[in-house]
């Protein structure tokens, strides 16, 4: 049974108050319509499943009935970090690859892999990138 | 008879029994008697029991092999009546007490003659494994019929048939340091930890503290080992940061550190809890400990030497005999020929001298040992055999002799004439294995240690081994390690370790072990008598080897395959010595054979410290309404809806019989249709929502439009999941321009609250609004019918003009003298008053509407007329009528989809995607039974062509289905593919009895299709 650290109460607590929600950082487009059907597809029905990191988002359904994420091992269940919604990730699988673990570094690529989870999030990293 | 008073085995001192305490015991209904202090399996020993259990699948005789949790065959059934029945209890662990009443959990008729046996004698060398897979596969039907007759000669002991007298308790701990083991370097760590002031949890799974120094020979600082443990117990009993948890088993090792301690209460005390001023105590807990580091120091389990008829009772492991001998004071035997590759076992046959009884010889695998424990043996005039070993035992009941050769190692072969030693008991060792199954638990694979020849460890950040637990055997070594490794521990918890003193333990010269674990026979294995490596699962080293030949390479296959370290067992004992056969058969190296995970639990655990307190009216939260008690007083039959507790119905006794629910249904109907009902609505979802940006949400996540409802109106609204497909409805008022009121359905209520935050947290934070549950605030009633305005006239400061109330408004004023919000909407299709006042007032409120009701023919309904009345409308309930997979088109309701909607409203997208545009989906319909006398069964499928040959092509299904008294007939709502083109058309409900249904496809409202009664 995971110890979770809630961002928002700002202590840790145990799993029985928390529920998984899937995958972090599934953005819904910003204009459904122009999505093909293959598209809405996707962000409907498709979701990574890495060996190691994995950024996956939680509720704190019985505390704070808060949304956060998680940064977790998927082979140790290790959890490296929780943060708020809006927030990017510390610790990425690219940021442990390079041996360092790096702050607001992570850069939205392809979709599904994007950061932050509200529109002005994604278009703050979307700014940064061009 | 005699048996009752002599103990044969016991010796006139020395044990930790108390001798002054005589406790009465009955072991397959003969009666025994052993001391204060014994395990059930130490007063069996005593008493000279050698059958103590048949085994599972042979039926041969067992009898006691070892004296903790890896005992094999001592499986017992405890409880003298049908209540206190536990099974599969070890008679090592069980805890001795007077009146005891234990049986063994095989043998048929008992374990003295066992009718099983003779399957095993005859079939012996016929019942390899798969045997019962393999003989009684065919036919595949009788396989049932067969497997009861084998399981009843099978079989691990048996559940209670009635209910438990006994309560359990779930305690959550919390700690810096949880050490499991309280054997010397457990011991040792706790101390290290508790002097620098950690917060300490130690525990230790047998009856007393104090692991290996309680049989120990050795001396601490010249004192008995165990005295230094009771010390080094009592300062730890005395410090306010330590926490002592004896008689309490680590079974399970779960994420980030979180372990389920099983603690036994008074199970040494009694069958059941005893009574303390008239409670019944508490008979165990389970401690659910979130440790901020953990301690394994959790030992070694001895391994016996797999060699031929090594199962018949008297064979025993080396270790064990020591334990009984120096804790209990029995001598489990007469004659004793000790089979070793190593020095730590000549303990055993030291031990057995000092008894006064006869060691025949030591039989040790290795050419030439040396140490002072050798020496001391010859010393004692030990007769020592070197490289050989006991290559089979000789007895059907009790060993009577041991056959003895010279064994060539390398070659697994025996190279010597073999020489008899007739003897009663043959103690073994092999080595020493450590305990990993906590650290296995956490998914760490173990690793090999050749040096030790066993797994040790791999240890996940914040767990640390010490001691045996990891290879360290020695003594002074281990209880260094113990300090150590706590040191360790509370660095990582940004603690420092105070020092702590050790005791002195004399120095001893050993030699290094050898690596033997199936001993060769002059025969090849598969034709030697049986070498058991799997005492309780019966897996012979013929079974692993004939498993390696059909082509079973990987040990997790060949354990699937044999069942070795399957049951209780969980391959405490046989493992290393199975997955060495394997090695050898495949000519592999055992690393490379690889490792079986362990997984929780340790030892078994009973279902009732499982549940704990959350069982009978703990089991799971009843909610009530405001209303409730009138409810029961009035006769509800209940209903439950989620946590709800619903009135199903509301049958009326007339002349002391009840109305059926057929009966009162109808009326109930009646009453609605022809007069006025009220129902008790309380359970329905309430979510207050407020902010500038409510409106713009709730056009968001609804499928139809918002931006234009007026204060004071009122509005039906479906909800989609970003799928398309219905996920809920209700209805929402306008309270104020930036205030709202949501209704979800009653079963919704949470998962839409949850919905709305997830959208408002995730995707739009910068709206601007809250929500708020107040189900359990407002208290709803229902009246509907065409009396319902007169009646709430009488009580109300509200002007119910129908042109200035109009349907779907709603008003707040008075209703019996109380605040109300009174909204003009109806689930029934007639005129509908759904009454919000405060929960605190609503008896009073329903009071008196039935007291100014009862000339209004004022009837209250249950969920069961709701239901009816509402279908008889073609409203849909979600959950019912939909199923995920149910578009608002799929039911008909494009009136309630704002497609020109600016936003993309969660769900738009979705209807337009090729799977959801298609014209044969299961479409939302009415279905008229053609015999107005049938109900149709809700489920049953639907189908065009009854004649097609099976498999017929499905064409749908009914959802809602029940008999209406406004009609007088049977109707139902389906959906049927491509059904809203299909109106007038017959299909077919073939039922499993071969009924087959007609039915005619129509509109979904049956009544009053125009509306009218609720406009009103």
């Amino acid at each position: 049974m995971f110890h979770i650290y809630c961002p928002y109460c700002e202590e840790h607590r145990e799993e029985e108050e928390f529920r998984p929600k899937g995958q972090a950082h599934i953005v819904r487009p910003k204009d459904p319509e122009a999505c093909s059907d293959e598209e809405w597809g996707d962000y409907l029905f498709f979701r990574d499943n890495p060996r190691g990191i994995h950024h996956e988002m939680w509720v704190h359904a019985v505390g704070c009935r808060k949304f956060f994420n998680v940064t977790r091992n998927t082979v140790t269940y290790e959890i490296l970090e929780t943060y708020k919604m809006g927030e990017r990730p510390r610790i990425t699988a690219e940021s442990l690859a390079s041996g360092e673990i790096q702050g607001n570094v992570q850069v939205a690529g392809g979709g599904q892999q994007t950061v932050g989870a509200s529109n002005a999030a994604v278009e703050a990293v979307k700014g940064e990138q061009a | 008879m005699s048996k009752s008073v002599t103990q044969p085995n016991r010796l006139k001192e020395g044990g930790r029994i108390d001798r002054s305490r005589k406790l009465g015991f009955t072991f397959n209904g003969q009666h025994y008697q052993g001391h204060a202090g014994d395990t059930l399996a130490s007063a069996l020993l005593a008493n000279g029991v050698d059958i103590v259990n048949r085994s599972f699948k042979y039926s041969r005789p067992r009898g006691i092999v070892a004296a903790g949790a890896e005992e094999p065959n001592a499986l017992v059934q405890l409880g003298s009546n049908e209540a206190a029945q536990v099974p599969n209890v070890r008679a090592t662990q069980q805890a001795l007490f007077d009146g005891l009443v234990a049986r063994s959990t095989n043998g048929w008729p008992n374990v003295q003659r066992d009718v099983m046996s003779l399957v095993g004698k005859l079939g012996g060398r016929f019942m390899p494994p798969g045997f019962y897979y393999k003989t009684f596969m065919a036919p595949a039907s009788m396989w049932m019929t067969y497997e009861k007759y084998i399981r009843k000669g099978a079989g691990l002991g048996r559940s209670p048939m009635e209910a438990d007298p006994d309560s359990y308790d779930h305690l959550n701990q919390h700690c810096d340091l949880l050490v499991i083991g309280a054997g010397p370097a457990g011991l040792a760590a706790a101390l290290t930890a508790a002097r620098s002031g950690a917060r300490v949890i130690l525990a230790d799974e047998q009856e007393e503290m104090g692991g290996s120094l309680l049989d120990s020979r050795e001396l601490l600082d010249q004192q008995p080992a165990a005295k230094w443990a009771e010390r080094v117990l009592e300062e730890l009993a005395g410090l306010d940061n330590v926490m002592l948890l004896p008689r309490t088993t680590a079974n399970g090792y779960h994420d980030h550190h979180f372990v389920t301690l099983h603690e036994r209460r008074t199970e040494h005390l009694g069958e059941t809890a005893p009574l303390v001023d008239g409670h019944r105590g508490v008979r165990s807990r389970m401690h659910r400990v979130r440790a901020g580091q953990v301690l394994l120091a959790t030992g070694a389990h001895e391994r016996p030497l797999v060699y031929a008829n090594n199962d018949v009772p008297g064979n025993l492991l080396a270790g064990a005999v020591s334990t009984y001998i120096r804790r209990y004071g029995v001598v489990p035997g007469n004659k004793l020929v000790l089979s070793t590759s190593n020095d730590h076992a000549y303990r055993a046959a030291l031990d057995w001298v000092e008894a006064g009884r006869e060691v025949v010889a030591i039989v040790d695998a290795r050419a030439n040992p040396q140490g002072d424990w050798i020496d001391a043996a010859k010393a004692k005039g030990i007769r020592i055999i070197t490289g050989s070993a006991v290559i089979e035992a000789k007895g059907e009941k009790r060993v009577s002799a041991a056959r003895v050769a010279k064994i060539d190692l390398d070659a697994f072969k025996v190279t010597g004439q073999a020489e008899t030693l007739a003897c009663d008991t043959i103690a073994s060792s092999g080595g020493y294995s450590p305990v990993i199954h906590l650290a296995s638990h956490t998914g760490a694979r173990p690793t090999w240690n050749e040096e030790i020849l066993g797994f040790v460890p791999s240890l996940v950040k914040g767990v640390h081994a010490a001691g045996s637990a990891r290879g360290i055997h020695d003594l002074a070594a281990g209880m260094a390690d113990g300090v150590a490794m706590a040191a360790q521990a509370l660095e990582a918890l940004g603690q420092s370790a105070r020092a702590v003193e050790l005791p002195q333990v004399d120095a001893r010269r050993e030699g290094p072990a050898c690596a033997l674990y199936q001993v060769p026979h002059e025969k090849p294995t598969l034709r030697a008598p049986k070498q058991f490596v799997d005492l309780q699962n019966d897996v012979t080293a013929g079974g692993i080897e004939l498993a390696t030949r059909e082509g079973f390479e990987s040990i997790e296959h060949v354990k699937r395959y044999t069942a070795m370290g399957f049951g209780t067992d969980q391959g405490k004992l046989g493992n290393i010595n199975g997955m060495a056969i394997a090695a050898r058969c495949l000519g592999k190296t055992i690393p490379e054979v690889g490792t079986t995970v362990f997984r929780p639990n340790y030892t078994p655990v009973t279902f009732g410290a499982i549940a704990g307190r959350h069982c009978r009216d703990l089991f799971d939260p009843e909610r009530y309404t405001a209303l409730h008690q009138w409810h029961v007083e009035n006769g509800a039959e209940f209903e439950d809806v989620g946590q709800w507790k619903r009135p199903w119905y509301f049958p009326k006794v007339v002349n002391g019989k009840k109305e059926t629910m057929f009966d009162a249904v109808a009326r109930e109907c009646r009453a609605v249709r022809e007069k006025v009902g009220i129902l008790d609505a309380s359970t329905l979802g309430k979510i207050d929502i407020q902010g500038p940006d409510a409106r713009e949400f709730l056009g968001r996540v609804y499928t139809n439009k918002w931006e234009k409802l007026a204060v004071g109106k009122c509005r039906y609204g479906l909800m989609c999941k970003d799928d398309g497909m219905v996920t809920d409805d209700g209805v929402t008022s306008c309270l104020a321009d930036n205030h709202f009121l949501m209704t979800t359905t009653t079963g919704g209520a949470a998962a839409v609250l949850e919905w709305l935050e997830l959208w408002h947290q995730t995707e739009w934070p910068e709206l601007n609004v809250t929500f708020t549950s107040v189900t359990d605030h407002w208290a709803t009633m229902t009246i509907t019918g065409p009396e319902a305005r007169n009646l709430l006239a009488e009580i109300t400061d509200i002007d119910l003009d129908r042109d200035t109330f109009k349907f779907m408004d709603w008003r707040e004023g008075k209703v019996a003298g109380v605040p109300a919000r009174v909204f003009r909407i109806s689930f029934t299709g007639e005129l509908t008053y759904e009454i919000n006042v405060q929960a605190n007032y609503a008896m009073h409120v329903w009071k008196t509407l039935f007291e100014h009701g009862e000339k209004y023919g004022l009837t209250p309904y249950g969920t069961e007329t709701m239901h009816v009345l509402r279908a008889e409308k073609g409203f849909i309930i979600v959950g019912q009528d939909t199923d995920g997979s149910v578009t608002p088109e799929d039911l008909g309701m494009q009136w309630c989809v704002g497609y020109d909607k600016p936003y993309s409203w969660i769900g738009k997208r979705a209807l337009t995607r090729s799977d959801t545009r298609r014209t044969d989906r299961k479409q939302l319909v009415g279905l008229k039974p053609k015999d107005p006398k049938v109900v149709l069964e809700e489920g049953a499928q639907i189908v065009f062509d009854p004649k097609h040959a099976i498999p017929m092509p499905m064409a749908g299904h009914v959802t809602s289905s029940y008999y209406s008294p406004t009609l007088d007939s049977g109707f139902a709502l389906a959906v049927v593919k491509g059904g809203q083109q299909k109106m007038g058309e017959t299909v077919y409900l073939p039922m499993a009895d071969g009924q087959v249904h007609e039915a005619e496809i129509v509109s979904p409202i049956f009544v009053d299709p125009k509306g009218e009664r609720q406009n009103v």
